[in-house]
């Protein structure tokens, strides 16, 4: 789907602004960054966060009146997908030292070092190994690896800047101190970073950093780590089990109150089966299949929160989830294409976000959620956003600039998948500029963790997006691979070291679950809702409507 | 305007494994997928066309040609007669990435059958991502890792080449092989990296760090505001006036 007739006139004026506005970049002139107040004003007035009606209280379990997203609130005001009297806790399936739910980034890390640490490991995942948020990371990773102008001061200051300051102060501690040693264990498992000849690592600015920090693979930055990790895990095969298109649907704990395992569903023969356990890693994710306040998502099919609910159910609080991260940049033309991710790598690398006028209103590299919120002010109350085909706004991402600030050839060299993708609908990026809005595109917050990834639950350990405070009230680009990789590795250390140390045997119970209905009932949520939800509904309503003998728990037939 | 609205809603004939159904002419063909009912648990991933998931092949009445595409990223055409391929079965030769060497010999041992490669090209003709499969397979047998490495960046392992190679090879696999090696053994090391690793190690930044952490939040946003911003346009060797901190 190519620019129509309409749009390409107004491509014209984005052209005619360009070549002044590429003159200022060389010059380095850049339009004025908001000062912290003026950011405040702009995301109390226009972030998704803050519209009435964008949060609710829950009502039940260990986090009860804290206020939202409904949308998650309905997921944990919800009854299990397990009757717990149905299932024989004594059968077990498979046992193993440890039991890491979520086969992305954060659980493969997690389970390549309990490995490492003697571990015996098995891998959960809802679909296949490494389909996750992970792969579908695209501009890059933070560390600050450069002595002479960085340093770990800096990057938490910019990870807190980012995160209004309500950061966890251990935990961007943590992150920043090991982000230099994951790099070297990337790239000492053969991850195939972007280097100068010499093998220096080069680097981006991303929104909210003070130095160029942001490490990267082309733009499939997390597909390379993703597959990567996989690749390693697939060499250790004799100790890291995978059990795919498994998705945890409950733990399990024991008399002691331990985790100890957790009941998964196989999706294709529609089984519940027993895991084992003597620790536990969930690593299951975000939640942007959720579509929070309707936004189209930049998440992977799988995205649905479900560790949220079991963690929850289990007795682990969450915090953070009142704020919610919407990537200034998704596809909004063509709308086949909607919601797609707009790395912010090419904001680092000099592009320009203009309105109708082909003028610039906000600096690109505003934090995530202040250049959001500033599209959106741009398209509701200022009235110069982009009109698409069907409907919607958009706001120009000038990528042709970055062959002029780059020299000829640097788009397509530089985002070789986004270039792909456009081209196949007949747009070519380093001719003609992208049509982006906000899209839903991060967790913030999650299951409430330590810089060791213990949980309240003695045995549960979580590990990166699922888990919330690291990032505050906003994460910055870049600092979602490296979360995955720093906790996901934690995450695996700390549960090979307690399966070492402290795990105790003991009878298996889901009495958690029983307690959590009749809490639900107590609060007089009477409900069908079940979640964990596992996987988004998309199929045709129309069609549906005329499957007259078919039974649907959730989402799922 | 108008008359784009009315090309959207226009339904056209497609065969879902030979099954005809009538979907919206706008739709991608995973989209397409959902539109006739069903709900995807195989063949569909990050719906962004990197997971590798959904690769498919479909063919034209008429036409001898096999097509692919990932479903999650091409339209649907009238009448076009499609399959996905979720899952093939692969070879993944189990190594240790400490113990190999970014050579012929590390390929062939662990790819004895990457020999067998006729250079017949369908494997190029069946890739999504549009990669010269065929070229970085010509430079696995040549042992030339770099270009194996370069050449196959953009491989989302969807297992379509290794569907259709009459070699019986597992391209995409050899392929990441190679990129590990390369990136491992060829490429140079970040020396800044290993030093910076260094530093963190002897507790450099511990004080200061553990000063910000203990801070109120005024001192931090008065120090995050107070903060000396690399210019976008700086090259690689620009540093700082104020280096207090590194």
């Amino acid at each position: 789907m190519a620019y129509t007739r309409e749009l390409k006139e107004l491509i014209k004026k984005v052209e005619a602004t360009r070549p002044a506005r590429v003159e200022k970049k060389k010059r380095g002139e850049e339009f004025h960054l908001l000062s912290l107040k003026e950011r405040q004003e702009r995301l109390e007035k226009y972030h998704p966060d803050f519209k009435a009606g964008s949060k609710r209280e829950i009502r039940v379990g260990p986090s009860k009146g804290y206020a939202i997203s409904p949308e998650i609130v309905d997921l944990l005001e919800a009854r299990s997908r397990l009757n717990p009297d149905l299932i024989d806790l004594n059968k077990i399936a498979y046992e193993t030292d440890i039991l890491v739910i979520g086969g992305g980034g954060a659980g493969t890390a997690a389970a390549l070092m309990a490995q490492e640490h003697g571990a015996r490991v098995t891998i959960a995942t809802k679909l296949r190994h490494g389909d996750a948020n992970t792969m579908m990371a695209e501009g890059g990773i933070q560390a600050a690896s450069k002595g002479e102008k960085d340093s770990p001061y800096f990057h938490y200051l910019d990870v807190l800047g980012g995160g209004h300051f309500k950061n966890v102060p251990e935990l961007a501690y943590t992150l920043v101190t090991e982000a230099p040693k994951v790099h070297a264990w990337l790239e000492n498992l053969g991850c195939m970073f972007t280097k100068f000849p010499d093998g220096r690592l080069r680097a981006l600015h991303g929104g909210g950093t003070c130095r160029k920090r942001m490490h990267y693979a082309a733009d499939i930055t997390g597909a390379e780590i993703m597959r990567t990790l996989r690749d390693e895990a697939r060499n250790r095969v004799q100790d890291i089990k995978v059990l795919e298109f498994s998705p945890a649907v409950e733990l399990i704990l024991n008399e002691h109150g331990h985790c100890a395992g957790a009941v998964l569903y196989n999706l294709e023969t529609e089984e519940y089966f027993v895991v084992k356990a003597k620790a536990v890693v969930m690593a299951t994710g975000g939640s942007g299949r959720l579509h929070i306040q309707g936004f189209m998502t930049t998440n992977h099919y799988g995205a649905t929160g479900d560790g949220l609910v079991m963690g929850y159910r289990a007795g682990v609080k969450v915090c953070f989830l009142h704020t919610v991260q919407y990537h200034p940049t998704g596809v909004a033309f063509p709308e086949q294409a909607e919601g797609i991710l707009i790395t912010e790598k090419f904001r680092g690398a000099g592009a320009n976000v203009l309105n109708i006028d082909g003028e610039q209103f906000v600096n690109e590299r505003e934090p995530r959620d202040v250049e959001s919120s500033c599209f959106i002010r741009e398209c509701a109350e200022v009235g110069k956003g982009i009109p698409t085909p069907a409907g919607k706004m958009g706001i120009w991402l000038d990528s042709p600039m970055i062959d002029m600030l780059m020299g000829e050839g640097a788009v397509k060299r530089e985002f070789p998948g986004k270039y792909i993708l456009l081209k196949r609908f007949g747009i070519d990026i380093s001719l003609e500029p992208m049509l982006v809005y906000p899209t839903l595109h991060y967790q913030n917050g999650g299951l409430e963790y330590n810089n060791r990834c213990e949980t309240s639950v003695p045995g549960l350990f979580s590990s990166g997006e699922v888990s919330g405070g690291v990032h505050g009230e906003n994460r910055l680009m870049g600092n979602s691979l490296l979360d995955v990789c720093v906790f996901g590795r934690i995450g695996g250390v700390s549960a090979a070291l307690y399966v070492k140390e402290k795990a105790k045997d003991g009878r298996l119970t889901l009495e958690h679950v029983r307690r959590y209905h009749k809490e639900l009932e107590e609060a007089g949520i009477i409900t069908d809702r079940v979640a964990p939800m596992l996987l988004p509904d998309y199929s045709n309503p129309k069609v549906r409507e005329r499957q007259l003998t078919a039974h649907y728990i959730g989402t799922i037939r | 305007m108008e008359a784009q609205e009315m090309k959207e809603k226009e339904l056209v004939p497609i065969f879902i494994m030979g099954k005809r159904y009538e979907v919206p002419s706008s739709l991608t063909i995973q989209k397409a997928l959902e539109y006739a009912g069903y709900q995807l648990v195989r063949g569909c991933g990050c719906r962004g066309g990197i997971c590798g998931a959904c690769g498919t092949v479909y063919r034209f009445p008429g036409s001898y040609k096999i097509e692919v595409g990932l479903a999650c990223q091409t339209m649907v055409q009238p009448n076009m007669y499609l399959t996905q391929i979720p899952f093939f079965p692969a070879t993944k030769s189990v190594y240790d990435i400490e113990k190999v060497n970014p050579t012929i010999e590390t390929l062939m041992k662990a790819y004895p059958e990457l020999l067998r490669c006729l250079q017949c090209n369908t494997c190029t003709k069946s890739c999504p991502m549009d990669i010269e499969v065929m070229d970085y397979m010509a430079a696995a047998m040549r042992g030339d890792v770099t270009r194996l490495a370069e050449l196959s960046f953009d491989c989302v392992m969807c297992g379509l080449c290794t569907s259709r190679c009459p070699a019986e090879i597992c391209q995409y696999n050899i392929a990441i092989l190679g990129r590990r090696l390369y990136a491992k053994y060829v490429a140079k090391k970040a020396e800044h990296l290993a030093a910076m690793v260094k530093m963190v190690e002897t507790g450099r930044y511990d004080p200061m760090l553990k000063e910000l952490m203990e801070t109120n939040e005024e001192t931090l946003k008065t120090l995050y505001t107070a903060r000396e911003v690399e210019p976008e346009q700086a090259d690689e060797y620009w540093t700082p006036k104020d280096k207090t901190y590194l």
